[in-house]
């Protein structure tokens, strides 16, 4: 049933991003918002705006029966929950299903298996998907010593039910593990609800690199890998399209490995599956799969030219998959920088507050996707990515080239963002080299604290 | 008896407990030392605490645990 009428379940950049797709495809929008977020631009776009609750994400955002009312009363045939949120949420596809509504994404089946840890790394080796060596299963204080001997120390003792970095832990050896299991896990219970444990071998020294696949429910295809170490406290800051360094082998076996999961696990809508990659060995191991669109997709679709997030529309609304992998060729280097409200020059302290000016980058490869317009004041009750600024080139080189004139460009005035971070690091020789991995930024931001005001290189 | 109404510094959602299912911080008639935490303000997925700044007895709350509050918004009365 082709989609006519689309209710938008999320907030910020990413809301925008979906109407835009959706008004491409001649389908009218409704926008949910909360009390806080009346004025936001996703809001002025849409085609009509419902009010579902109070500033708190739990009373607006993550209350499923007044999204779901929101979307009956407006008329609306279809739900796009965007990324965090309900996106991953299985109760809330079934409440959507059952409200004869389609959900823009996988089935609830698939999004609770993958939400599983232990479920989603069964699945994976069952597909041929190697994954970090560890625990299969849940471990309890009685058997977490002899597993973690068997994998090796130091392991990472992470929570089931968590996610996005939350609940992991790492121990160097069985004292530490010891001493950590019960508090982890009591910790686990309390922000899950669900103390539920397992172990993996802890990587030292690896990039983050990710699939990023689109399926029909019959058939899978990948678009290519994305390049994600540069983190801090386990978030992303800056994503790549195509991986720098990696060999043509091993993109070939990354890439073959996440059609074979999604194809197992009959995957339909956006998804994306997560590796760690050592570049030392050139071993890749599944870490997990994310059933939904992700903030750094815009990468990928510079680089192969297809829109993820009108594909994920036309599959929800039951077309088959438009592309089949031959028809995916990458073309040239695109980078994304994550545009944040926070201070870099004080610990990243968040920065809500009104942008009393406003100056975005243009020209030929450049794409800024944001929710800010002058005038608009950033609410303190949400994550605070405001925008992204995605670039392409034919080269890595071209690519960092424009990203440096591109930040030169951009304005943000009335609060402090992320931006200087990001002209700091596009000047970094061992960026533009693209010798990073995951832990790499936080020793970098350690060695080297950027000042209030930009200063030349001193590091060496 | 001097009361004082202490503004808050910072936007965001207001808590009087260290996590749900705990007790406040604090509660009206207790004394308030300088440092004390009054409670925590979670500004985009930070918490940041509201630490006292005068010594006194806490004599009311503006804000009700988990609500929004806004930078300037009167939080609490403190008897000085």
């Amino acid at each position: 049933m082709a989609i006519r009428k689309l209710l938008v379940a999320n907030r910020g950049e990413i809301a925008v991003r979906i109407i835009r797709a959706a008004r491409k495809l001649g389908i009218a929008t409704v926008q949910v918002h909360s009390r806080a977020d009346a004025d936001m631009l996703a809001v002025r776009l849409a085609d009509e705006a419902v009010d579902i609750g109070p500033p708190s994400a739990a009373k607006s955002y993550l209350n499923v029966a007044a999204i779901v009312e929101a979307a009956k009363a407006s008329g609306a045939d279809a739900i796009h929950p965007g990324y965090g949120f309900l996106s991953e949420n299985a109760d809330f596809a079934e409440a959507v299903a059952a409200a004869n509504l389609v959900f823009v994404g996988p089935t609830p089946d698939t999004i609770r298996t993958m939400g599983d840890k232990a479920a989603a790394r069964a699945a994976a080796r069952a597909a041929g998907v190697p994954v970090v060596p560890g625990s299969d299963g849940i471990v309890t204080v009685e058997t977490a010593p002899a597993i973690a001997a068997g994998i090796g120390f130091p392991v990472m003792v992470k929570a089931a039910a968590g996610g996005g970095g939350r609940g992991i832990r790492i121990a160097r050896d069985a004292d530490e593990l010891a001493a950590l299991l019960p508090q982890a896990s009591a910790e686990a219970q309390a922000a899950f609800g669900d103390g539920s444990l397992y172990l993996e071998r802890f990587i030292g020294r690896a990039r983050h690199v990710e699939v990023q696949v689109l399926g029909d429910g019959r058939s899978a295809i990948h678009l290519g890998e994305r390049e994600c170490s540069l983190q801090r406290r386990r978030q992303k800051v800056w994503e790549e399209a195509p991986a720098p360094g990696l060999p043509d082998e091993a993109r070939a076996a990354l890439c073959s490995s996440a059609v074979r999961l999604a194809e197992a696990c009959r995957y339909s809508g956006a998804g994306t599956l997560e590796y760690l990659y050592d570049d030392a060995t050139g071993e890749f191991f599944f870490i997990e799969m994310n059933t939904r669109i992700q903030v750094e997709h815009p990468v990928t679709e510079m680089v192969t030219g297809v829109d993820l997030v009108e594909e994920m529309i036309r599959i929800a609304g039951g077309e088959p998959l438009r592309h089949r992998q031959a028809d995916i060729v990458t073309r040239g280097h695109a980078v994304e920088v994550r545009i944040n409200a926070e201070d870099p020059t004080r610990d990243f302290r968040p920065a809500p507050g009104t942008v009393t000016a406003l100056a975005l980058p243009g020209g030929f490869g450049v794409r800024f996707d944001t929710m800010l317009y002058p005038g608009y004041t950033v609410p303190p009750f949400y994550d605070s990515l405001l925008g992204k600024l995605i670039v392409w080139d034919g080269t890595r080189e071209g690519a960092l080239a424009r990203l440096r004139a591109a930040l030169g460009e951009l304005g943000v005035d009335g609060i402090a963002t992320t931006a200087g971070l990001h002209a700091a690091l596009v000047r970094d020789p061992d960026v533009a080299a693209g010798r990073f991995h995951t832990r790499w930024l936080e020793d970098w931001l350690e060695r080297r604290p950027l000042a209030p005001v930009p200063q030349k290189e001193t590091a060496p | 008896m001097t009361v004082t109404t202490v503004a808050c510094p910072l936007p965001g959602t207001f808590y009087r407990r260290p996590a749900p299912g705990q007790a406040p911080f604090k509660e009206i008639g207790d004394a308030v030392a300088v440092g004390d935490t009054i409670g925590l303000i979670e500004v985009m997925k930070t918490f940041m605490p509201i630490e006292a700044e005068t010594a006194g007895t806490l004599q009311a709350f503006h804000v009700d645990d988990e609500e929004p509050v806004m930078a300037g918004q009167p939080l609490y009365d403190i008897d000085v």
